[in-house]
């Protein structure tokens, strides 16, 4: 589909792998990337985020339960994906996208969240009658215990479910890289560099994420921003960023510099078919803009208001760079051909199944179960169950 | 090489029979005559395709490789048509489990080869001139290399796609979920998902004709011999000698794949 | 160390999680295919799907089964080592009688130009004509017999 210039193989003129596969990675980007974030306030002891730290575990779990449904929109047979489950074939990464998810999903996500809020949800149950009431029973699976000693517990398990959850963030978004850097056939894709390049931009989106949405949620219920908390955040966005900016450069610089087979066609396409999206969107709008301007209070006074506006502009702007990353890495290594001698489109469609309005339902549903999560758990550290 | 199949044929029965009444005589009594009953039955099932009533193929006594001729090609086609009425491939717009490039390279800048293949060699190349004389011109049949350590294989998540004990890649469509993870990782191509089934498709060396002793469609059709199949594990196979005494190649042979498609006169500039 | 009530909730949850590992495992039983893992990591019954599909080139030798006239033409000709079916087509269900219509004979040009039009990408061994030096129209089995082509 989509004009051919120069030669590509027959089979080869047709994307196998849209947009749907472009968002996969930035979704589960995004809850690795919050999950550090929130990591940050229980393992390393920056207590200065904690107003964001269940903010930011509620967000990964909103965009986790929304990660497989563009895998499964995008599957031949969706109704089949249960035979990773039964029989992975273990040289594959893929294959351990099911167990990778579960474990991640069930026992870092869920079992995090459950143990940080289960005092509020004995509380919510003792407070609630009727279909609530039973709601709350079985989401605290019958247990009332709020004792010092059991919220003790909680708090010592829950250190440790974060510690694992770190490596199982770093695994669940890892994969996905080694799915690419993995492939000795697609020259673009095949590098060691790119699980370590997916994590660090994950980090990166993920920070950005939590923090927009912090500032978002906050502006609508009308609620002070805690200053320091985003300062200290968007100071490790930019830290962040800055590996990552470095590490996508070393890549650069290496394959400029070894100018293998593969080079000229590479080179080729970036300045024509993925000039907008490499060039403009993911390196300039979406990193050196950004980091600069994250940069800018770090080197210049300026007022909380003006700081929060950059802090605002400059994570919008991380979001589209880190999004244009994956967009360049999965299409762009479709776009020319094994021969190295040919290009093609991808021709983006709207209303298909693989199409750009699917995607944007697909971007716009976790922030719609986010607003669920936030009303059935509140996320403020000044709120406690009302009628505690 | 084997240009005969040692098919699992009816012994024919000497019958003298004159020209003229032949094929009324044929068409009345039907192939009965000709093929003894067990022959006529078997043969019924070699066509019908049904494995238990065919004769015993053992597994574990074939190991298959191609040798490509480039040297021989002469790019009519007529694979590419064998294949896809053979294997029932569509038509439209433009899969193929099986192709021809025409390359048109100038010796002093191999690396730039002009490089067509229009609807896969179907219908064979249109007439093309070329600039100058000393200008090198020929024609590459591709298909699957049955890699023995596959690319394809080692990413699927399911195990729907798999080597054969006879070193024939192949796929299982009632487990394939479509996902192209196979389709991304072959570094030659030669898969794609067919838009009837959702699932990933490609060459089998025909291994519906292998098993019955039969010629891969291909092999059948080419009128100059340019694909040669063969099994390496039979010792008297011709494959063997050929394999020695002329200089072969695979395709990207940096890949380590292990392809099993062996080219004879592989030009430097083939991709 | 905590007492064993402040830790009963997470008693709990480990039941829950060794309920669901139970039902994984048991489910697996029931899902997976019996013939799976015989030979590799793949269904053993996929070898017999693949070797089940319907043929349809019958190969030289079913065609000279009964038209051995053509084929003694043909042995000592140029086109011996073609095969019938290459210009024919696929003929599997004809030479089983299962299809009783005749098969369409092939026309008698670009059956024959597809092998023979002078192609610089051509082997130069290889018979071939350009057409405007050699006869520009009309079929070229008005001289050349197809299972004997040469003059």
């Amino acid at each position: 589909m989509g004009t051919v210039q120069g030669y590509m193989y027959p089979n080869e003129m047709e994307l196998q792998w849209s947009i749907l596969i472009v968002l996969y990675p930035f979704i589960t980007g995004l809850v690795a990337g919050a999950f550090i974030l929130a990591s940050l306030e229980r393992v390393f002891n920056v207590h200065v985020v904690k107003p964001t730290y269940r903010l930011a575990l509620l967000t990964a779990l909103a965009f986790l339960l929304v990660a497989p449904l563009p895998l499964q929109l995008h599957l031949g047979h969706p109704e089949r994906s249960f035979e990773m489950y039964l029989t992975p074939h273990t040289t594959s990464a893929m294959a351990m996208f099911g167990f990778v998810y579960l474990w991640y999903l069930m026992v870092v996500l869920v079992l995090e969240i459950w143990l940080d809020y289960r005092r509020d949800l004995v509380l919510a149950w003792k407070a609630s009658r009727g279909i609530m009431r039973a709601f709350y029973v079985v989401l605290t699976l019958g247990s009332d215990n709020i004792s010092p000693g059991a919220l003790a517990v909680d708090d010592k398990f829950g250190r440790f479910i974060t510690i694992i959850g770190i490596p199982s963030a770093f695994l669940l978004h890892g994969y996905v890289g080694f799915i690419f850097g993995s492939i000795k056939a697609n020259p673009w894709w095949s590098t060691p560099l790119m699980p370590i390049v997916f994590l660090f931009s994950a980090i990166v989106s993920g920070i950005a994420l939590v923090m927009l949405t912090y500032m978002g949620l906050s502006k609508l219920t009308r609620r002070t921003i805690d200053i320091p908390c985003v300062d200290t955040i968007s100071r490790y966005l930019m830290y962040a960023f800055i590996v990552d900016f470095s590490l996508e450069l070393v890549d650069l610089i290496h394959r400029i510099y070894e100018a293998d087979e593969s080079f000229k066609a590479l080179d080729f396409m970036v300045h024509t078919r993925l000039y907008t999206s490499q060039i403009v969107l993911q390196m300039l709008v979406g990193t050196v803009l950004p980091i600069a301007m994250l940069a800018t209070p770090q080197l210049v006074q300026m007022p909380a208001k003006w700081r929060l506006r950059i802090y605002a502009v400059a994570g919008c702007l991380t979001l589209v760079g880190i999004f244009a990353m994956r967009w360049n890495v999965v299409i762009g290594g479709q776009l020319f051909s094994k021969s190295f001698l040919g290009y093609t489109t991808y021709k983006l469609q709207f209303a298909t199944r693989e199409g750009l309005g699917a995607s944007i339902a697909l971007l716009l549903l976790p922030f719609a179960i986010l607003a669920a999560l936030v009303r059935l758990l509140p996320p403020w550290p000044d709120e406690s169950w009302k009628n505690a | 090489m084997h240009r005969v199949p040692h098919a699992a044929r009816a012994e024919a029965v000497g019958d003298a029979v004159t020209e003229t009444g032949r094929r009324e005589f044929l068409l009345q009594t039907g192939r009965l005559l000709i093929l003894s009953g067990a022959a006529s039955a078997a043969w019924d099932a070699v066509v019908a395709g049904e494995p238990s009533r065919s004769p015993n193929y053992a597994v574990s006594e074939h190991w298959w490789a191609m040798v490509i001729d480039v040297e021989k090609c002469i790019g009519c086609g007529s694979c590419v048509r064998a294949c896809k009425a053979e294997n029932n491939v569509p038509l439209e717009p433009y899969y193929f489990r099986t192709w021809v490039e025409r390359y048109i390279v100038d010796p002093e800048d191999p690396e730039h080869p002009i490089v067509d293949s229009p609807n896969g060699a179907y219908d064979g190349f249109p007439e093309r001139s070329v600039k100058r004389a000393n200008i090198k011109t020929f024609f590459v049949p591709k298909l699957c290399n049955h890699c023995s350590h596959s690319p394809c294989t080692q990413v699927c998540p399911v195990g729907a796609t798999f080597e054969s004990p006879d070193g024939v890649v192949l796929i299982d469509k009632e487990r394939c979920l479509g996902c192209r993870y196979c389709v991304q990782a072959c570094p030659y191509g030669c898969r794609f998902i067919d838009p009837r089934t959702s699932t990933a498709d490609k060459c089998t060396l025909c291994y519906h004709r292998l098993t019955k002793g039969l010629l891969p469609a291909c092999v059948e059709v080419c009128p100059v011999g340019a694909r040669q199949i063969g099994n390496l594990k039979d010792p008297n196979d011709p494959m063997h000698e050929y394999l020695r005494t002329h200089k072969v190649q695979v395709l990207k042979p940096q890949m380590a794949t292990g392809a099993k498609n062996y080219y004879n006169g592989l030009d430097g500039s083939v991709r | 160390m905590s007492d064993r009530h402040d830790r009963a909730h997470l008693y709990r949850v480990a039941a829950l999680f060794a309920v669901g590992l139970l039902l994984f495992f048991v489910a697996r039983t029931f899902f997976i295919p019996k013939d799976f893992g015989v030979y590799g990591h793949y269904r053993a019954g996929a070898l017999d799907d693949a070797r089940a599909r319907p043929i349809a080139y019958a190969g030289q030798a079913a065609c000279v089964e009964c038209h051995s006239d053509v084929g003694d033409l043909r042995k000592t000709s140029s086109h011996a080592h073609v095969s019938c079916e290459t210009c024919h087509g696929p003929l599997a269900k004809h030479a089983s009688g299962d299809d009783p219509a005749k098969p369409v004979r092939p026309d008698g040009r670009t059956t024959c130009t597809r092998c023979h039009l002078k192609s610089p990408s051509k082997p130069a061994a290889f018979p071939q004509i350009a057409l405007h030096e050699h006869a520009d129209e009309g079929p070229c089995i008005a001289c050349h017999t197809p299972h004997a082509p040469k003059l």
